[in-house]
């Protein structure tokens, strides 16, 4: 199915659900209000006619501009590419998928359930950027709320770092983290 | 070599035995694999047949820090990653050396500006004897690096104590 179909068929199943619809990128998209996002992607993995069985990727976007964070959702369908025993396996089709959160309180449900993919995704989505994925089956709860646990930076780190307004850490553990330790006006 | 550290005068004595000690530790320096990020395949390359660290008495790579004598660490240093560099120096037993490895261990190396999660050099964690510059050093300049901390072994004396005692907290 082409993209243009794919989304005319989202439109139609869940018409309040799907806010935007963007064909002419290089990645074509829809935009999925984040509340209704779980049924959508269940949806978007059993239809017989979509079929997408894999999350190949989960991105991060900081848009300070329009004080939102987007979750894109790299989806594509693999199917056999013939009946023989020697089949290999082809992306039948490739679909684009973004979540888009305020920037304040930033929370998409968690599809970790939907993709297995998307377990370790929402990880790092949330440890880079701070999005709370609602519903991870790894999360932990500390003073930043319930969240998924971090995956690259340690357990401890403060803040977030791909936003565009993150502060580089002084110190760490009594480690200086710049060599202008103690410079009144570090530039970075 | 506690006996005769301080008691007598430089070069009396222990001279004949200070240079088979030091001949016998200069060539015999067993590294601890450990191989953090890029460097560890130039350290590797290093170890293989074309530049052969084994020539030089170091090929013996010991997977534990607690029978090695030269920590080798070939890689960036990531915060998540200090404590246990710190933790696995702390086990190696004396006299041991330090070698950092590459640009990122010398002072942050291409992560020095932007990187938010790179400790700017090991010597911010452990006592560091050899720097070898490169990104990578190719094997010839590990091994350079190497012959110069045979130099410095050479230049050990039992009667003087040389290592460095730090506190230890992680």
């Amino acid at each position: 199915m082409t993209p243009e179909e794919i989304a005319r068929l989202l439109q139609d199943t869940f018409p309040d659900a799907i806010t935007d619809v963007a064909m002419g990128t290089p990645q074509p998209y829809v935009v999925v209000a984040a509340v209704r996002w779980p049924q959508v992607a269940y949806f978007l993995r059993d239809d017989p006619r979509l079929g997408f069985n894999m999350l190949r990727c989960l991105s991060g976007v900081d848009r300070p501009a329009k004080n939102e964070l987007e979750a894109v959702y790299d989806l594509i369908a693999m199917r056999p590419a013939d009946a023989g025993p020697d089949a290999y396996w082809l992306a039948a089709s490739v679909f684009a998928v973004v979540v888009r959160v305020d920037r304040a309180r930033p929370r998409i449900p968690s599809v970790a359930g939907v993709w297995p993919a998307a377990d370790w995704h929402e990880r790092e989505a949330y440890d880079l950027f701070g999005i709370v994925f609602e519903g991870h089956p790894d999360s932990v709860e500390d003073h930043d709320g319930l969240h998924p646990r971090r995956i690259l930076c340690p357990d401890d780190w403060a803040g977030y770092p791909l936003r565009k307004d993150y502060l580089f850490p002084i110190e760490y553990h009594g480690i200086p983290g710049t060599t202008e330790y103690e410079m009144p006006n570090p530039v970075h | 070599m506690s006996w005769i550290e301080n008691r007598f005068e430089d070069g009396l004595i222990v001279t004949s035995l200070d240079w088979a000690i030091n001949w016998a530790r200069q060539n015999s320096i067993w590294p601890v694999t450990f191989g953090i990020a890029c460097c560890a395949i130039e350290m590797m390359a290093t170890g293989a047949s074309r530049f052969d660290i084994d020539r030089f008495g170091a090929g013996a790579f010991r997977p534990t820090p607690r029978q090695a004598d030269l920590m080798i660490v070939a890689g960036t240093v990531t915060y998540k990653m200090a404590s246990r560099v710190k933790r696995l120096y702390n086990q190696m037993a004396d006299p041991k050396y330090v070698m950092a490895m590459g640009a990122c261990t010398v002072g942050g190396g291409p992560y020095f500006k932007h990187g938010y999660h790179v400790v700017k050099g090991v010597d911010l964690i452990i006592p560091v004897d050899i720097y070898v510059p490169g990104c990578p050093p190719r094997p010839e300049a590990l091994l350079e690096g190497l012959m110069r901390l045979q130099d410095k072994i050479r230049r050990e004396t039992i009667a003087r104590k040389t290592t460095v005692r730090e506190n230890d907290e992680w």
